[in-house]
Formats: C-alpha cells, structure tokens, sequence
C-alpha cells in the first residue's frame, strides 16, 4: 500500500523517485495518531458477569492482552476502550453510562457476548437492556456466550482495524449508519 | 551557556528514559508471571511506549466540574519538577555534577518532599473522595518513611563526615563501600525509599483495589502523563542515590575495572536499584494502611536509630 503513493515529484527523475522512496516516511497526522491510538487501547477495569471472567484470562498468563497494548486502566479517565462485559441489567445502565460519560475522548466500546451484543439468553427478562447499544454507541459486538479470550482479542484485531480505517478514510464508521 | 546546554541535553535524556523504563516494567512484570509483554508496537514491541504516550498526550483532559482549577492544573507540576530538580546533586561521574553542593544529600531529601505536596494538592483540588483518600495516604506515609530514610542515610553521612555526595563516593573509595559496614541501614534505606517512591508493596497512595487510582484517579491526558513521568524519573533518581550513598557511585566494583568509564558504573548501579521496585511489585502483595504506619514508626525508626548509635560508637572508638 506505501509503495503506490503518488508522492507529487514530477520534477524528480526515476532513479532519484526510487531512492526517495526508500529513505523518506510520507505519513499524515491522523495516521500517526491513529497508529498510536490503535497500539495502546487501554480498557476499562469494568466487569459485568461471566464474560468477565473470560476478560480477566484474556489479561492472563495464557493469552496475554499486553502483547498488543490492551492494558488495564482503573479510572474511567485513563481509559480509552470499555469492554461491556455480560449481561446489562436496566438497574447497572445508568452506571454503565456514568462510566462512558467520564471516560475522555477517543473513546471506543466493545460489546462482548451475546447479552451486551442483544440481550442474550435473558432477552425476555423484564430486568435486562435488551443490548448495550441502546445506552452507549458500540464498536465492536463479539459473538460468543461468553466468548473465548482468543475473540476478545480478535474483536480488538476489529477495533484496531477501525480505529485506523477510519482515520485513513477521515469517517465514522457505526453500527445503524449514524 | 554551557550550562543552559547541558540541562536541556539532560532533560532530554531523562525523558527518553522515562518511556523506556516503562518498557522494561511492562515486560519485566510479564515475564516474572509467565507473559510475554508487549511485543507487536515495533520490533520486540519497543515502540509501544511510544504509542502509549502519543495517545495520552493527545487525549481529551477532562478538568471535573466542582474540582478547584488553578490547583488542578498546577499539581502535576509541583509534583513532576522536584524529579528533575534532584538529578542536580547527584554525582555521574567524577567530574560530572550538576551542582556541587556541600549540603547535597540534605538538598535531595528537601527538594525530593515537595512532590508529595503535588500528589496532595492534586487529589485535594479533584473533588473525589478516592483521589483526597490516596492524597491522605501519601502524606501520612511520607511523612511516616521520610524519618526513616533520612536516620538511615545519616549512619552513611557519619563515616563519610560530609553532606556532599561527591565527598561519599571519594570516601567509598578510600574503604569498602557502604553497603557493608551500613548493611542494616542499607536495608531500612531501600525499604523507606521504596515507600516513598509509591510501588508495591506500599504503592497504598494509588491502590486499585480499594482506591480507584487514587490521587490519580480525576486525570486524564498530559497531566496524567505528567505524573507517570515523575514517577518513572524518581525511580532513577532514587536509584542514583542508593548507588552513591551505598554502592560507591562511579566508582568500579574492583580497581582493575577502573577503565570502564565511571559513568557507566554508576548508570549500572542507578539502573538496577531503579528497576529493582519492579521485582518486588511481582513479588509482593499491598500492605495493609495501619500495617504500613506500624512497620514505619515502631520498627523501622527504632532499628534506624540502633543504626545509628552504633555506627557512632563505631566510628568514635575503632
């Protein structure tokens, strides 16, 4: 993708272009901070139920978050990612969207599992938010009851990705078209 | 002019330490508990606290409604200077110190306290319970490890009968370094120093599991940033100062060692009393607040204060 930027160099001859090419970075801004933005995702200690479980393993020895930045922060204001983690009960969403609303911008939300993704298997609770994206705009959904670390980690993969298509394509990119 | 160049290459160097430090924090702690660390920002994952700092810098700062502004504002630097400010007497080299002072070590304990009175300020002007929580802890445990850590330095100050840290290391090099006829007080010192420095097992002031992130926990981007910074970077300085006092500065394990530079010596020493605190965080668990100011004032004060009783006697009648 580097190699077919057109670098605006019609003065410069071949041989020269070729050169340049090998020892000048041409990168913009928004690059630059969408690369940082997506090597240091920091989520929210913020844990609902079982898939929180799966979150805390994903952090773990075995699969070990930190490899790609992915490192737990305390305070909403430090965070940038809020993984909503189980199942959001009508009670836990005014917190939930306390916790969204402290946490500083860019500010990303992954739904994991089907509860935070639709409900999940308590859609006909009359206790459950029949999914989180009715209270927080979302990211990313992982499918999965609960998932398995290894999707948390490849739904990061997905926020990544985001992250840097969307400064690269200068849009938002969201669920309904928003 | 010369001097003006020298503080800004210095500060240059510190802040390219502080990202690096972090670095080997992260992955130290992940190897210490079967991880690999970070590894997929840049080759071996070098860039990743790169990464990390351009986001925080260039993330929303968020100043909370009812929190007092101007003191907000300010904390993190009251808190982040004192860092830099003591580097100033620390000795590098033979002829490499910043300001030869004849009160150097007081000049480091003095200077050295003003960063709690940034770490209260700031958890004081967020308006949060957690953050005035952990701001009452780093008082009440400065205050508590601050007599300690000086009673200890004093046996050093004794044998070497001077306050200036280059005539410490010369002393060093004149006798055995130190750690050895100061052993006890080496051991006070460490424990006291890394209770000011904040990390586990008396990291009480910024306690996740009780304190959100303590005095921390209303800061977002640079000030935040900010007070990571003075963290990592009195690490270092804390680290110099173990070196010099206990370790013999610059000066080689062995004098026929001496043609390594003694800058190189004396970063090596820095450098492994700073990332020691790093060890111990993957060892220990956090203590307890009332077990922490009881080890303090009932044991670690007492045992500074035989040290330096018989450190007297020592020096008087052998």
């Amino acid at each position: 993708m580097e190699m077919n930027l057109d670098l605006g160099l019609e003065a410069v001859d071949r041989i020269t272009e070729e050169q340049l090419k090998k020892n000048v970075l041409f990168t913009t801004l928004e690059d630059v901070l969408a690369w940082a933005r997506s090597n240091s995702t920091w989520p929210l200690t913020f844990g609902l139920a079982c898939c929180a479980i799966e979150m805390m393993a994903t952090s773990g020895s075995h699969f070990d978050a930190d490899r790609f930045g992915i490192f737990f922060r305390n305070s909403p204001r430090q965070a940038d990612v809020m993984i909503v983690s189980g199942t959001v009960t009508k009670k836990m969403a005014p917190l939930l969207r306390r916790l969204y609303d402290q946490m500083a911008e860019p500010r990303w939300v992954i739904a994991m599992g089907s509860c935070a993704t639709a409900g999940g298997p308590y859609v006909r609770s009359y206790s459950v938010v029949k999914g989180v994206d009715q209270i927080v705009p979302v990211d990313v959904y992982i499918p999965g009851c609960p998932p398995s670390p290894v999707a948390l980690i490849y739904g990061f993969q997905k926020l990544r990705a985001k992250i840097r298509y969307e400064a690269r394509a200068r849009k938002r990119v969201m669920a309904h078209g928003g | 002019m010369k001097v003006i160049l020298e503080v800004i290459i210095f500060t240059i160097l510190v802040l390219g330490y502080a990202p690096f430090a972090i670095y080997v924090h992260r992955k130290l702690l992940g190897w210490m508990q079967g991880r690999v660390g970070p590894n997929r920002a840049g080759p071996y994952g070098l860039l990743q606290t790169i990464a990390d700092t351009l986001k925080v810098l260039q993330k929303e700062e968020i100043i909370p409604a009812n929190a007092d502004t101007a003191l907000f504002r300010i904390a993190p630097i009251i808190a982040f200077a004192p860092a830099f400010i003591v580097f100033a007497v620390i000795p590098f080299a033979p002829s490499l110190t910043f300001a030869d002072l004849g009160v150097g070590l007081l000049f480091y304990v003095a200077v050295a306290s003003i960063s709690t009175i940034g770490v209260i300020a700031g958890g004081y002007a967020s308006n949060n319970k957690w953050s005035l929580i952990g701001a009452m802890r780093a008082a009440a445990q400065m205050i508590s490890y601050e007599i300690p850590l000086v009673l200890a330095a004093l046996g050093v100050v004794l044998l070497a009968g001077s306050l200036n840290l280059n005539t410490i290391v010369e002393a060093q090099s004149r006798s055995v370094w130190f750690v050895i006829p100061q052993i006890l007080g080496f051991v006070i010192f460490l424990i006291a120093a890394i209770a000011e420095l904040n990390r586990t097992p008396f990291d009480l002031t910024e306690a996740e599991s009780e304190l959100v992130a303590g005095y921390q926990t209303e800061y977002s981007g640079v000030r935040f940033a900010f007070f990571m910074l003075a963290e990592y970077v009195y690490l270092l300085a804390m680290g110099g100062l173990i070196a010099t006092l206990y370790f013999g500065g610059w000066l080689p394990p062995h004098p026929a060692l001496a043609f390594i530079p003694g800058i190189v010596w004396f970063l090596l020493k820095a450098l492994i009393f700073a990332f020691l605190p790093f060890w111990l965080q993957a060892t220990f668990p956090r203590a307890r607040v009332d077990q922490l100011m009881t080890f303090a004032w009932k044991w670690l004060i007492p045992l500074a204060m035989v040290n330096l009783v018989l450190t007297a006697m020592a020096k008087a009648w052998i």
